[in-house]
């Protein structure tokens, strides 16, 4: 069963040993294009000034954990989901819920908003993605329109609309990521190639391209073409599960981030890890990423239900938000990167805004005072493994 | 540091199971952290405490312990108190006075190390029959006066393990004996050892379960080996970029775009979010009539933001109209609705395509190369979502490299960055007591759908 298409004068053994050696080549050429790191060049760009962020909107509503949530085009609008099932559409905004479906199962893992602001999709333990359109008829029941349209073998990790409300990608426990066509529910495209668990997933921003990358237990990061299901290109520098994956402003790289409480950026067009964002102090597994708009700044959420802020240039933390009581499990910036939202185990979600610290009016005086100076330790630089 | 054992008890560690490798991660790095902690030359402060009339040795301040973090890690005083919250939280160390609350305060509370016997990685997963041991001790010693969900666990436990009860009896009232002959001071860190583990791996009702994970990773198994054609094999290195031209990009991306972002640079007239005031999205929305500089001079780094912005697009379309080969912007988005549409309606959509754009003598014929005009005409006869891909690229670069540089050099162009509006700044509330009313807006779910522009029905305009 394992050894079908094995030619003749090969073995399991003589073809790993090949797959390895040719896996050292690749490293020795990556090698040789690599003259210098990122966070050299960066010495020349202005250094931020101290970073204060402050919560301006707390979403309650949720009755257990929040697991995923997604922001609308409408830049206001969001979608979460939680552990007892209940999916919720506010207004963050104003914090007026405008819809609540309860999905028949627990541990509602993954959400997103279609891109017409019409409809939202939803899965976790029930191994499905459903679409549901949003209605105000209060004759209507939301439940009752609701389209399934992906179905794994395993739990739904992460599901994405694609540039229309009529595609969905989605990753799965099972190992797979796969497109649909929402309307009929057909499996358009499957992706294989994870050795476990996919937990994440991002589209590329290109609208050439037609690319996506995706993060799982394996601690690799696969970028997949969407046409063929092929692996176009691999990463595997982190030491455990990638929980979080997100391109870069500019499409040419992303980050992830990974529960041995690091993140990391990886260059698509050197094809590889060019910046590894990590603190002695930090030990706890790092939950969800998202970059600011200009990609300046990483926002990465961690299970010690702190909010990190890197210097994605520099390599250095510039701010840290405590305020959730439980572990952050999901992290976004808006649409428009006037803020982000972050939602946690503690049953609530938050929307934050930050600031360099002598633009913050809306600081009252004493939020500014407690600031205390704080050292920053540089980052890890690459090949220093000493730690 | 003096390891206080246990009366010796011969149990097998529990059957098997091993914690999920995703708990050892952090289970290690807290481990490492903790040792470093009772480093003999560079760790936390030990001394001698006082509680009440008994001395506890080996003990330390919470002071001592945040004041340490800070040092060692170069942390402010309100991320290492977090920090230690979390090992307290975690069980690797425990206050000595009031251990029923496993918080660290930064005062001179007592606090202790956790011996590695009760580390729950040691003791993983707690068994049901050390826990009934537990409570029936302590049932014995508190003479059956058990707080409400201890008492709810132990007749629990009685029921479930009723045939072992003897042995957990016996057990209970031998480890409490051979307690009585230790000094008080040792009975006192063995209770709290016990007690903060218990704490750790039956938590309360209404206290959090920081062992708690979340649904099991690594249901299956991948034990196929891939033989997938190409592979490594056929397919090189995709990297051509050095490093230094790679990080360049970044340094000039980041000089274009930080003025863009809000969070960096603050937005005009005010960020929503800080002062409830939505004139920044009304003025940002996708179709204005005088749209901000910003947002024009957006238009000009690259034709993928003049592209995506529904306004940047409409004044393309406008420019292409005058330069007469408008039908490439619209052959484009025709071929996006394919791409993305349903997949029922994927031969309409291509026949439709073909009609108005390819088809000989077609209203809107599109120039594209004979090569790729053959390819994707023998591709129509077996229509399917990405058959206009070679073409829709043809166009695109087109427009890319030919329409958009004339189109930043225009008149057009030029006339919308001298119109373009600066918002002036809102006046900043310095004690922002007086809470602007929040208003609300219409859901994209009360719209009706964006209206036929030209073909394609607005699949890519944005909501406001």
């Amino acid at each position: 069963m394992a050894t079908e298409g094995l030619r003749e004068n090969e073995t399991l053994a003589s073809l790993k040993n090949e797959a390895e050696s040719l896996k050292g080549k690749l490293e020795e050429e990556r090698a040789k294009l690599h003259d210098v790191e990122l966070h050299q060049v960066a010495e020349r760009v202005e250094a931020l000034g101290q970073f204060v962020m402050k919560t301006r909107r707390t979403l309650k509503g949720h009755g257990n954990k929040v697991l995923c949530m997604d922001w609308c085009k409408d830049k206001r609008r969001i979608v979460s989901s939680s552990q007892d099932g209940k999916v919720i559409v506010w207004d963050s905004f104003t914090t007026n819920k405008e819809h609540a479906v309860t999905m028949p199962c627990t541990w509602v893992m993954a959400c997103a908003y279609a891109p017409s602001g019409c409809a939202i999709a939803c899965g976790g333990l029930d191994n499905k993605c459903s679409v549901y359109p949003l209605t105000f008829d209060k004759n209507e029941n939301m439940a009752a329109k609701k389209k399934s349209v992906a179905m794994h073998t395993n739990y739904l990790s992460a599901c994405s609309f694609t540039n229309s409300d009529m595609q969905i990608l989605t990753a799965s426990g099972d190992g797979t990521c796969a497109l649909w066509d929402v309307e009929s529910g057909q499996l358009l495209q499957s992706f294989h190639g994870h050795g476990a668990d996919v937990l994440c997933l991002d589209l590329a921003p290109s609208e050439t391209g037609n690319t996506f990358v995706s993060g799982g237990c394996d601690k690799k990061a696969m970028v997949w073409d969407m046409r063929s299901g092929q692996c176009i290109q691999s990463f595997e520098t982190h030491d455990s599960d990638i929980n979080s994956v997100r391109y870069y402003p500019s499409g040419d790289a992303f980050a992830s981030g990974s529960d041995d409480a690091t993140c990391r950026l990886y260059d698509l067009r050197a094809d590889r890890e060019v910046a590894i964002y990590s603190k002695e102090s930090i030990i706890f597994g790092a939950s969800s990423v998202d970059f600011s708009l200009s990609g300046r700044l990483l926002f990465a959420g961690y299970n010690d239900y702190t909010i990190n802020v890197w210097d994605v240039l520099k390599g250095s933390r510039v701010s840290i938000l405590f305020g959730h009581e439980n572990r952050v499990s999901t992290l976004r910036v808006s649409p428009d990167g006037t803020a982000f939202c972050s939602g946690s185990w503690d049953h609530t979600l938050r929307v934050s805004v930050g600031g360099s610290y002598f633009g913050c009016f809306f600081l009252s005086f004493f939020d500014c005072l407690k600031r205390g100076g704080e050292r920053e330790g540089c980052y890890r630089k690459i090949d220093d493994k000493s730690d | 540091m003096p390891c206080l054992r246990k009366v010796s008890q011969h149990r097998p560690r529990a059957a098997g199971a091993a914690p999920g490798p995703v708990w050892w991660v952090l289970a290690r790095q807290m481990e490492r952290m903790i040792v470093s902690m009772q480093d003999p030359d560079m760790g936390v402060k030990m001394r001698n405490q006082r509680l009440l009339i008994t001395v506890i040795p080996h003990a330390m301040t919470g002071n001592d312990i945040v004041e340490w973090l800070i040092q060692k890690y170069g942390i402010s005083e309100e991320e290492s108190l977090h920090l230690g919250n979390l090992i307290v939280k975690h069980g690797y160390i425990y206050p000595l006075k009031d251990p029923r609350n496993l918080v660290l305060r930064a005062d001179e509370s007592p606090y202790r190390f956790q011996t590695p016997y009760f580390w729950t990685s040691t003791k993983w997963p707690a068994t049901e029959l050390d826990y009934a041991i537990y409570l029936a001790k302590k049932n014995i010693r508190k003479q059956g006066d058990l707080i409400e969900h201890e008492k709810d666990n132990y007749n629990l436990l009685h029921k479930r393990i009723n045939h072992t009860w003897d042995f957990v009896v016996m057990q209970a009232r031998e480890q409490l004996r051979a307690a009585k002959q230790r000094r008080k001071g040792d009975r006192i860190v063995i209770d709290c050892q016990e007690q903060a583990y218990w704490l750790v791996n039956r938590p309360p009702p209404g206290a959090p379960n920081v062992l708690e994970q979340g649904p099991e990773r690594r249901n299956c198994h991948t034990t196929r080996v891939q033989l997938v054609s190409g592979g490594y094999r056929a397919h090189g290195p995709v990297a051509l970029a050095t490093s230094s031209r790679c990080s360049c990009r970044y340094i000039k991306f980041n000089e274009q775009y930080v003025p863009h972002d809000p969070i960096m640079s603050g937005c005009l007239p005010s960020n929503p979010w800080i002062t409830d005031d939505t004139t920044y999205w009304a003025m940002n929305a996708p179709m204005v009539p005088t749209p901000t500089k910003l947002r024009v001079e957006r238009w000009g780094f690259n034709f993928s933001e003049l592209l995506t912005d529904p306004l940047g697009r409409a004044q393309l379309l406008d420019f292409l109209k005058k330069e007469f080969s408008a039908e490439n912007l619209s052959f484009w988005e025709a071929c996006e609705e394919l791409r993305y549409g349903e997949q029922s309606r994927i031969p309409e959509i291509v026949d439709s395509i073909y009609q108005q754009f390819l088809a000989p003598g077609a209203t809107r014929w599109v120039n594209i190369d004979s090569k790729t005009m053959e390819r994707t005409l023998e591709g129509i006869k077996t229509p399917h979502r990405y058959v206009m891909d070679d073409a829709q690229m043809h166009i695109y670069m087109l427009m890319k490299k030919d329409s958009y540089p004339r189109f930043l050099k225009s008149e057009l162009y030029r006339n919308l960055l001298a119109e373009a509006v600066i918002p002036p700044e809102t006046k900043k509330r310095v004690f922002p007591f007086m809470r602007k009313q929040r208003h609300s807006s219409p859901s994209p779910a009360l719209l009706p759908p964006a209206g036929d522009t030209e073909d394609c029905g607005g699949l890519m305009l944005a909501v406001t």
